[in-house]
C-alpha cells in the first residue's frame, strides 16, 4: 500500500470504522423489537419485517402529505413520523396480539405459521394500497449528505442519524425494561406466568403490551431505515432474516447479548466485505455464526435458568 | 355434376372470391386458410396470445412496465385491423415473481389456451425457468429484457439486447470520452451482472488496454455499501462500472451521494438504471451519471413522440417509459410482420420467416430495428447521462450492432 499517504489511509481506517458503526445500529434496530417479542413472549413473529415496512409505509405517507399540503413542514415531518410510526405499528402489533397471538400462546410453532401467513396479507395489503413499485420519502435536507471533519473523510448524516436514533430506542427499552415497575412485570411473566399472577400481575394485559411495543419499535426501525433503501411491499422480508440471526446468535431474553450480537455480526461482515466480495463476506459471517451456535446453542448470552 | 362442370364451378367461385376481396369485401387475409389449421386458438376472427409477467411479488415494480406495453401495442395492432384480418385477444397470467410458476404458466397458456404467441418473462431465471415448456411444447415466446447472452432457442425472439450490444459500446465510449484507464466492477450476485462483468473485464483488459482494479458482488437486497465505497475510495478508479439491481440500487445511489461520490469527482456507468429504477432512487441522487442502454424515453423522434404520447394516455401521465419497456413493445409488431409474411400463425412458420434475417421494423420508438437470423435485434447502444428530473440526456449514440449471443474471445 505505498502509494497511500498516511493521511488517506486513515481517513478510510476512519470511515470503515463508521460504516461498521453504521451497520451495528440498524442491526440492532431491526432486532431490538424482535428481541422483546421473541425473548419475552417467546413468539416467533415472521411478520417483524412488515411492521417495520409499515413504518417505512407511514413515513411515506407522512412525506406525501406534508409534501402537497405543508411544504413548510417538509423540514421537521421526519421527526414527527417516527413517532407515528412507532403508534401505528404498535396499535397493529396491539390488535395483532388481540385477535391472533393470544389464541397461540400454548403452541409456539403455529405462531410462526400463523405470522407468517399474517406477513404475506401485509404484503399483498401494501401492494394494494401503495402499488407495485418501491417508494421513498422525500427527506428533509438535513438528512441529506456528508458531514467532513477533514477534507477526506465523509461521514453519512443519515448513518449517524439512525446511530443516535437507536442509542435513544435502546436506552429507552433498558430503562422500560429493566429499571420500571413495568418491566418487572414483563420480566417476572416470562419467568413464572402462573406465579406472577397469583402476586396480581395482568399477565394477559402484559403480553399485549409487550407485543405492541415490540411492534412499535419495529415501526421505527422502518421509518429510520426510509434514510438508507427505499421501501416496497417486500422490504420487509429482506431484513427478517438478518433479525433472527442477530436475535437468535444474542442469546434470545437478554437486551445485552442482542446488542453485543449485533457489534460482533456488523463489525465482522463490515471488515470481512472490504477485503472479499460483499457475498463472500456474508458466507463467511454466517459460517462463522452457525459454528458458535453449535457450540453455545443458546446464544452469546442468556439468563441462567435451572434446566 | 360432369367433371367439366365442377371445374367450372370452382373457377366461377375463385373469381368470385377475388372480385370480393379486389372489392373489399373479404380482406386478403381471410384467404389464408391454414391460419385456422395450425391447433392454435386461431378462430376466422381472433386469434389469441398470452401475456405472462409477474403482477405480484418483487419483479411486479420492474415487470408493470413491459406487460402495459405489450397491450398498448396489441391494442393499436387491433385497432388498425388486426394480425391476417383477425382481432388479437389477451391471456394475461401472472408469474408472481417466482421462477417455477413462470413454467407452470407458461405450460397453462401452450396446452390449455392453444395461445399462437406469449409476450413475457423479465428475469433471466424466469426465462430459463420457462424455455424448457416452450421448446417441448413448441410455443413461440417473446422475450424484452436485456440480458446476458449466451442463449438462442428456436421458440424465442430476444426483443431486448444481449450483453455484447449493451456492454461493449458503453465500455468503448468510455475509454475514449472520459480517457478511462482503470475500472471498478460492481453488481448484484446473480446470473446477469456476473456474466456481464466478465464480458466486461475482458474487454477492458484485452481490447482497451486498461485495468480492473476491483470487482465486487453484493447479495440481493442488500442495502449497506459503506464497506464498498470506501474500497472504491482507496482505489480510485477512473470509472465504476455498475450492474446494481432492485431495492439495493436505491441503497447503493444514495450512500455514494452521502459518501461524497458524486459526477463531479466521479464517473459512473451503470447498465442497470432505467427510468423505471430511476423513479425509486430519485434523480437528484443519480445527477450526471450514465447507463447505457439501446433507448431512452427522451429520445427525439417522431416514432418516440407518438409512442410515448400513446402510452401515456393509456397508463397515466406520471408513467416512465424505460429501455425494457420499449422493447417489450417491439414484441407484438415484430410477431405481426412475421406472421403475415408467414400468412400462418403456425409457430414454425413464423420462425422461419423471423430467420430470414430481413423482417425490419422502421417505426420502433428506438428508431430502425432489424431482426437476425440469431433471434436477436440488430440495435443501438445509447449513453445517456441522468438529469435531476429523471430523464436522460442521450450523449452519444452507437452504429447499429449485430447482435452476437455467443462472442467468442469473452466466454
Amino acid at each position: 500500500m505505498g502509494e497511500y499517504s498516511i493521511q488517506e489511509l486513515t481517513s478510510i481506517f476512519a470511515m470503515q470504522g463508521f460504516a461498521g458503526l453504521s451497520l451495528f445500529s440498524v442491526l440492532l434496530l431491526m432486532a431490538l423489537g424482535l428481541a422483546i417479542i421473541f425473548g419475552q413472549m417467546g413468539v416467533i413473529n415472521m411478520a417483524h419485517g412488515e411492521f417495520m415496512a409499515v413504518g417505512a409505509y407511514t413515513t411515506y405517507l407522512l412525506s406525501v402529505i406534508s409534501e402537497t399540503y405543508f411544504p413548510s413542514f417538509l423540514q421537521y415531518y421526519f421527526l414527527f413520523a417516527i413517532l407515528a410510526s412507532f403508534v401505528i405499528a404498535g396499535i397493529l402489533g396491539y390488535l395483532t396480539e388481540f385477535i391472533l397471538i393470544r389464541h397461540l400462546y400454548k403452541r409456539p410453532l403455529d405462531t410462526l405459521l400463523a405470522t407468517w401467513g399474517l406477513s404475506l396479507i401485509m404484503q399483498q395489503s401494501f401492494r394494494s394500497i401503495f402499488g407495485a413499485r418501491e417508494v421513498s420519502p422525500t427527506l428533509p435536507d438535513w438528512l441529506m449528505g456528508a458531514y467532513q471533519p477533514t477534507e477526506s473523510i465523509y461521514i453519512p448524516i443519515n448513518g449517524m442519524f439512525v446511530l443516535g436514533l437507536t442509542l435513544v430506542v435502546t436506552v429507552g427499552v433498558y430503562i422500560l425494561m429493566y429499571r420500571s415497575n413495568w418491566g418487572l412485570a414483563v420480566r417476572a411473566t416470562t419467568q413464572n406466568r402462573i406465579m406472577s399472577g397469583a402476586v396480581g400481575i395482568n399477565t394477559k394485559k402484559i403480553d399485549r403490551l409487550t407485543f405492541a411495543l415490540g411492534c412499535g419499535i419495529a415501526g421505527i426501525a422502518g421509518a429510520a431505515f426510509t434514510t438508507i433503501a427505499s421501501t416496497g411491499p417486500t422490504s420487509g422480508s429482506l431484513y427478517i432474516v438478518d433479525t433472527f440471526m442477530v436475535v437468535v446468535f444474542g442469546g434470545a431474553a437478554s437486551l445485552f447479548g442482542t446488542i453485543a450480537s449485533a457489534f460482533t455480526i456488523a463489525q465482522a461482515q463490515s471488515i470481512l466485505e472490504f477485503f472479499i466480495s460483499g457475498s463472500m463476506a456474508k458466507v463467511l459471517t454466517l459460517l462463522t455464526l452457525v459454528i458458535i451456535l453449535m457450540m453455545r446453542p443458546e446464544g452469546l448470552f442468556s439468563n441462567k435458568v435451572r434446566k | 355434376m360432369s367433371e367439366f362442370n365442377r371445374r367450372k364451378f370452382l373457377g366461377k367461385t375463385a373469381a368470385l372470391l377475388s372480385a370480393m376481396v379486389a372489392a373489399g369485401f373479404i380482406s386478403t387475409s381471410a384467404m389464408a386458410m391454414d391460419a385456422t389449421t395450425t391447433g392454435q386458438a386461431v378462430t376466422d376472427t381472433t386469434v389469441t396470445v398470452g401475456i405472462l409477467h409477474s403482477l405480484t411479488g418483487t419483479m411486479a415494480i420492474s415487470e408493470t412496465g413491459a406487460q402495459e406495453a405489450e397491450k398498448l401495442a396489441i391494442k393499436q395492432i387491433n385497432e388498425s385491423g388486426g394480425i391476417l384480418g383477425r382481432q388479437i385477444e389477451i391471456i394475461q397470467e401472472d408469474g408472481a415473481s417466482d421462477w417455477p410458476t413462470f413454467a407452470e404458466k407458461s405450460r397453462k397458456l401452450l396446452v390449455q389456451d392453444k395461445v399462437a404467441a406469449v409476450f413475457g418473462c423479465w428475469t433471466s431465471a424466469s426465462r430459463k425457468a420457462a424455455l424448457p415448456v416452450f421448446e417441448q411444447e413448441n410455443g413461440l415466446l417473446y422475450y424484452p429484457t436485456f440480458y446476458e447472452g449466451l442463449e438462442q432457442s428456436h421458440n424465442v425472439i430476444y426483443t431486448g439486447q444481449e450483453a455484447t450490444q449493451q456492454i461493449l459500446a458503453g465500455l468503448d465510449w468510455v475509454a475514449k470520452e472520459k480517457e478511462a484507464k482503470t475500472f471498478y466492477l460492481i453488481g448484484s450476485d446473480y446470473i446477469w451482472p456476473r456474466t456481464s462483468m466478465k464480458i466486461a473485464r475482458k474487454h477492458i483488459e484485452n481490447v482497451l488496454g486498461g485495468k480492473v482494479v476491483g470487482e465486487d458482488y453484493k447479495p440481493l437486497g442488500d442495502t449497506q455499501f459503506g464497506s464498498t465505497i470506501n474500497k472504491i475510495r482507496l482505489k480510485k478508479p477512473d470509472v465504476i462500472y455498475a450492474a446494481v439491481v432492485g431495492g439495493s440500487n436505491v441503497a447503493w445511489f444514495k450512500q455514494l451521494k452521502a459518501a461524497g461520490i458524486t459526477s463531479e469527482n466521479q464517473t459512473l456507468l451503470t447498465i442497470s438504471v432505467t427510468e423505471d429504477e430511476v423513479l425509486g432512487i430519485g434523480g437528484e441522487n443519480l445527477e450526471g451519471f450514465y447507463s447505457v442502454m439501446k433507448y431512452f424515453q427522451s429520445q427525439d423522434n417522431a416514432n418516440n413522440a407518438a409512442f410515448v404520447k400513446e402510452f401515456k394516455a393509456m397508463w397515466g401521465d406520471d408513467s416512465v417509459i424505460g429501455d425494457v419497456t420499449q422493447a417489450a413493445y417491439l414484441g407484438p409488431w415484430l410477431w405481426k410482420a412475421a406472421v403475415e409474411r408467414a400468412g400462418s400463425f403456425d409457430v414454425d412458420k413464423v420462425v422461419a420467416e423471423s430467420e430470414k434475417g430481413d423482417i425490419e421494423l422502421t417505426t420502433a420508438p428506438e428508431g430502425y430495428v432489424k431482426l437476425h437470423p440469431n433471434h436477436h435485434l440488430w440495435s443501438k447502444a445509447r449513453v445517456g447521462q441522468w438529469n435531476k428530473d429523471g430523464q436522460a440526456t442521450i450523449v452519444y449514440e452507437s452504429e447499429l450492432i449485430e447482435p452476437n449471443p455467443f462472442p467468442e474471445g469473452y466466454q
